[in-house]
């Protein structure tokens, strides 16, 4: 299992995913410049947090627009893992991989502290080891998920709603969504860092319950 | 060279929650009859011939996102 850890300028969540992708997990990881074409050896693609190109324009515009990004599209297209937290779920939805968008929190203020998550689709690639509710640290500004209420429904018929956050939402999000899967259930987008929570030291490992998915995929 | 003014708003039924921060301070300084604000972004774009469906392609592909935003083009 060889997972590419895409870095934009600004990325700065792209170590943490590597180190946990590699020593926690015990995958093989490399990092991807958002210049590259080609995502060639690669079995599965993390897609890290951060301020990509300082959040201008709206957070992810700019970052969905690079290079790499059509590559990735293929490679979901095909069928294989991609994972975005944070402001990887926010390149997700601008790069149309994924419903709706992010918008600043309903409370003003930039939220870091650890949640709990539900897991609501059980049967995606990403979702089906999640047997138990999860902590997951979260910390951004612009977590708020919404869409249109034709696309709120089609998540919830298509069950494609990965995560909820239980109790008060964080954020405002609607349907208090913590994160979704595309169509196929191979793309999972996110606002908490799975990657944050791997090792022990760090007092949590919640994380492995969404990461170890990658185990189970074919390399 | 012609000046081309992208008007780009959050849309009408989405909470602006950096407006209603500002709605709070202006109402804290003084100014009580202001029940709303709602923060847009202007882009002015340089343009060497104005062609109205460019402006409105790059409106589509870039400039604006149309999940959360309307956009008004004036030139």
């Amino acid at each position: 299992m060889r997972v590419a850890v895409l870095r934009f300028p600004g990325s700065n969540c792209d170590q943490d995913a590597f180190f946990s992708l590699r020593d926690d997990m015990g995958f093989g990881a490399e990092y991807v410049w958002h210049e590259e074409t080609s995502l060639r050896g690669f079995d599965a693609v993390f897609i890290p947090g951060g301020f990509s190109y300082g959040d201008y324009l709206r957070c992810g515009a700019m970052a969905s627009r690079a290079p790499i990004m059509t590559e990735v599209a293929r490679f979901a297209e095909e069928g294989r893992p991609v994972i975005g937290a944070c402001n990887g779920f926010q390149i997700l939805c601008e790069a149309g991989l994924l419903e709706g968008a992010l918008l600043l929190n309903a409370g003003q203020k930039f939220v870091c502290r650890s949640v709990e998550l539900k897991a609501i689709n059980r049967s995606s690639l990403w979702t089906r080891g999640v047997d138990r509710n999860l902590q997951i640290p979260i910390a951004h500004g612009e977590g708020r998920f919404v869409c249109d209420e034709f696309t709120l429904a089609r998540l919830q018929d298509e069950d494609r709603i990965a995560f909820r956050y239980v109790g008060a939402s964080p954020n405002g999000s609607v349907d208090n969504i913590a994160g979704i899967v595309n169509r196929k259930g191979n793309v999972l987008g996110l606002m908490p860092h799975p990657e944050r929570a791997t090792r022990t030291v760090l007092g949590n490992k919640d994380g492995r319950l969404i990461l170890q998915a990658l185990a189970l995929v074919a390399a | 060279m012609p000046l081309v003014r992208v008007y780009v708003t959050l849309k009408p039924q989405l909470l602006d929650s950096a407006g209603r921060t500002v709605t709070g301070a202006l109402q804290k300084l003084g100014f009580p009859e202001v029940k709303e604000t709602r923060i847009g972004k202007l882009i002015e774009l340089q343009i060497d011939e104005v062609d109205e469906a460019r402006v409105k392609e790059m409106c589509d592909k870039l400039l604006a996102n149309p999940v959360i935003e309307d956009y008004r083009i004036e030139s």
